[in-house]
């Protein structure tokens, strides 16, 4: 019998494949077939959801509350809207402590604060000790559109920005998780995307948060929605010192590991480096880096490649399988 | 917070194009004054990774090497019926908590995977990322009959088995192991021995070598004529090594060269070597693909044999012969053929569905393949 396995949630192709061969083909319409971040509606509303099941639900840099504002504002604005309104609906875990719920009712008011969003609506359940671990949270955001994403005018010599260093919040959840007995001082990236919103003004053509599966996921899921190949390089991807150390001692591949306030952009060539100076002004946005292009020469339509530090080229596939340190 | 770019990571140098470049060209110069391309073997999963990670295999082709990925994947070559045993093991016996690395809970049997099965009640699979954590976990859980499974080489043998060293002077009755240890160097000589196989040189695996040292490939250059290093896992590493064994094949002067100096010393790890050698007692091993290779398997030794689970829970270990697949693993295993040789390859066999061990660890030559290296093809 068919059985639903953790990998099918991780972000990677297997989800993938859950979408486009259960999903789309059961409530198919115009407006969801656009699989964008958000629902693009035509009031000029977006409107998106996101579930949170982290753990554990506090971590370095963050906790499960300011996860469940800003994942979903970061999902409102790299769909070209101004986030204005969230829902919260909490699943709590019979049993879980008091002081725990007030922290994270705490942590969302405050981020939600810092967002400009105000939680509208809600909802609460409780479920029996053993059915639910903790806390699940559910949010869904709706904000006014003020740009578009436009992939189809997607060119050769567009230019590819991310907005920051990359890997933090996966490593630390990853940390923070199992017990590696290992000193790294790595913190989550947890954070609003909203010092972006203005950049759909000057031009830009496309922006995805990066999270699950990381850069390479978000880079090879661009590449097949666009006509033509990415070519990274991959010494121009910012790292940020604290995790290069961790990575290579667990043998994972930083560019899959998951980020919360990272984004990628695709901008015409002759904004790029206006559009990064803007970035840049901003705290969130300091280490941001223009790391690859849009091709017509090297590759074929579909395929987002990386030009090793040492000079090789290789295929940045999704993300198949929840990382894993390797054995030896 | 300070950022660095990836090319100023402790590892800038070992990765830096320039080098890499001018280790290339070297090569490539050595190459032509021999007069024909050379084959060799990287033994290790791992040396296949970074060859694949930093795009170097079409680099050293147009180089004139052909690189040619070897057995070095200890969840690849573990037989099915280990995990068939260990199975049964969990689907019928009550407060059993396996523990292993998380490749093993992903390889298909006939009876599943053990990331597929339902445990019997009470039961459980965890994946640990060290032995100790299995044996934390035997103190804590004392109801718990605790089992750690085990696939390694040379060099995760020493730690798995220190854990029992301390179970034992623990006392602990809960904590038991399932070996599946292999040792390089006589399966190297078996991939020698076959006829079907041509190769002019071996990279040797870097940390096998930490724990073994240089000697223990001697027999390959004296014996057999044939060229051989030892090196790290950066890509100026590799290209160091494959240097030296082209270097070698030029002058005809077959050695055992270390290239990895920097960890592995010529004599080797001592005390593993000594714990092994104290615990351990080798055996006729069957290795997936390469069938029964003498002395090519360690096992604890009968004094131990109340922390070995084989004799604790009485698993049967049998060799099955299998209706063949059209899986194509062995060859693989063997450098017969390459992962995109095999039919099954990036078909009905991906990283979600894998249909052999070489698709399911990190070091396994069909998933690295897999992985990274499609784009080879668009160079």
């Amino acid at each position: 019998m068919k059985k639903v396995s953790l990998e099918m949630g991780s972000g990677g192709r297997l989800m993938r494949k859950f979408i486009d061969e259960q999903l789309i083909p059961t409530f198919q319409n115009p407006i969801l077939n656009e699989l964008h971040d958000a629902a693009l509606l035509p009031s000029g509303l977006a409107f998106t959801t996101d579930s949170y099941t982290v753990d554990p639900i506090f971590f370095p840099g963050g906790d499960i509350g300011t996860l469940c504002v800003n994942g979903t504002v970061n999902d409102l604005v790299v769909s070209g809207a101004r986030p204005e309104y969230l829902s919260l609906a909490l699943i709590i875990e019979e049993g879980l402590e008091f002081e725990l719920l007030e922290k994270i009712l705490k942590s969302i008011k405050k981020t939600a604060s810092r967002n400009s969003v105000r939680i509208v609506t809600g909802d609460t359940k409780v479920v029996p000790q053993g059915q639910g671990d903790k806390i699940y949270i559910n949010t869904a955001g709706v904000g006014r559109l003020i740009g578009r994403p436009r992939p189809a005018k997607i060119k050769p010599g567009d230019k590819l920005i991310v907005t920051g260093s990359v890997g933090e919040h996966g490593l630390a959840i990853m940390l923070a998780r199992n017990d590696f007995t290992m000193f790294c001082r790595v913190k989550s990236d947890c954070a609003p995307l909203l010092f972006l919103l203005p950049l759909w003004e000057k031009g830009i053509l496309w922006m995805r948060d990066i999270t699950r599966g990381g850069l390479a996921t978000v880079l090879s899921e661009l590449a097949e929605k666009i006509a033509y190949p990415l070519l990274v390089d991959e010494e121009k991807i910012p790292f940020s010192s604290r995790i290069q150390g961790a990575v290579e001692i667990l043998g994972i591949d930083p560019l899959y590991l998951a980020c919360e306030g990272r984004a990628l952009l695709v901008s015409p060539e002759s904004e790029a480096e206006k559009i990064l100076k803007m970035i840049k002004r901003h705290p969130l946005g300091r280490s941001a880096a223009i790391m690859g292009e849009v091709q017509d020469k090297i590759g074929k339509k579909g395929e987002a490649l990386l030009r090793a530090t040492s000079g090789g080229l290789r295929l940045l596939e999704p993300l198949t399988s929840e990382l894993l340190p390797r054995i030896c | 917070m300070t950022v660095r770019i990836a090319g100023k990571s402790p590892f800038a140098g070992w990765r830096s194009r320039s080098i890499v470049e001018r280790l290339l060209k070297t090569i490539s110069s050595e190459i032509r004054t021999i007069g024909s391309t050379v084959k060799i073997m990287e033994v290790c999963g791992t040396h296949t990774m970074t060859l694949h990670r930093f795009g170097l295999k079409p680099l050293l082709k147009e180089a004139g090497v052909e690189m040619i990925s070897g057995p070095g994947c200890p969840v690849c070559i573990t037989p099915d019926y280990y995990h068939e045993a260990i199975i049964d093991l969990l689907t019928n016996q009550k407060d059993i908590l396996v523990c292993t690395f998380g490749d093993m809970t992903r390889v298909p049997t006939r009876k599943g995977s053990l990331q597929t099965v339902v445990p019997k009640e009470g039961s459980k699979i965890k994946i640990v990322y060290s032995p100790e954590e299995a044996l934390g976990l035997a103190r804590k859980n004392p109801q718990q009959q605790v089992i750690f499974f085990g696939a390694g080489f040379e060099t995760t043998i020493p730690g798995i088995v220190f854990t029992v060293k301390k179970a034992c002077q623990e006392r602990l009755k809960n904590f038991s192991l399932l070996s599946a240890f292999w040792l390089i160097p006589p399966a190297l000589e078996a991939i020698i021995d076959s006829e079907e196989m041509a190769i002019d040189g071996f990279i040797y695996p870097g940390h096998v070598s930490t724990i073994i040292g240089e000697a223990a490939y001697s027999f390959i250059a004296e014996k057999y004529g044939l060229s051989g290093a030892i090196a790290g896992f950066e890509p100026a590493d590799i290209l160091l090594g494959i240097l030296s064994v082209v270097r070698q094949i030029r002058w005809k002067k077959p050695e055992v060269a270390n290239e990895y100096k920097r960890v592995v010393r010529p004599e080797g790890n001592p005390q593993a070597l000594a714990l092994m050698e104290e615990m351990l007692e080798k055996f006729n091993a069957d290795w997936r693909g390469l069938g029964i290779i003498p002395e090519s398997g360690l096992r604890l030794k009968p004094v131990y044999k109340d922390f070995d689970a084989v004799w604790r829970f009485a698993l049967k270990l049998l060799p099955v012969r299998i209706v063949k697949s059209a899986c194509r693993c062995g060859e693989v295993l063997k450098g017969l053929i390459k992962p995109k040789d095999c039919p099954l390859f990036g078909q009905v066999c991906h990283p979600e569905n894998p249909k052999g061990p070489c698709m399911v660890s990190y070091e396994g030559a069909c998933l690295i393949e897999y992985k990274y290296s499609s784009g080879a093809k668009s160079q």
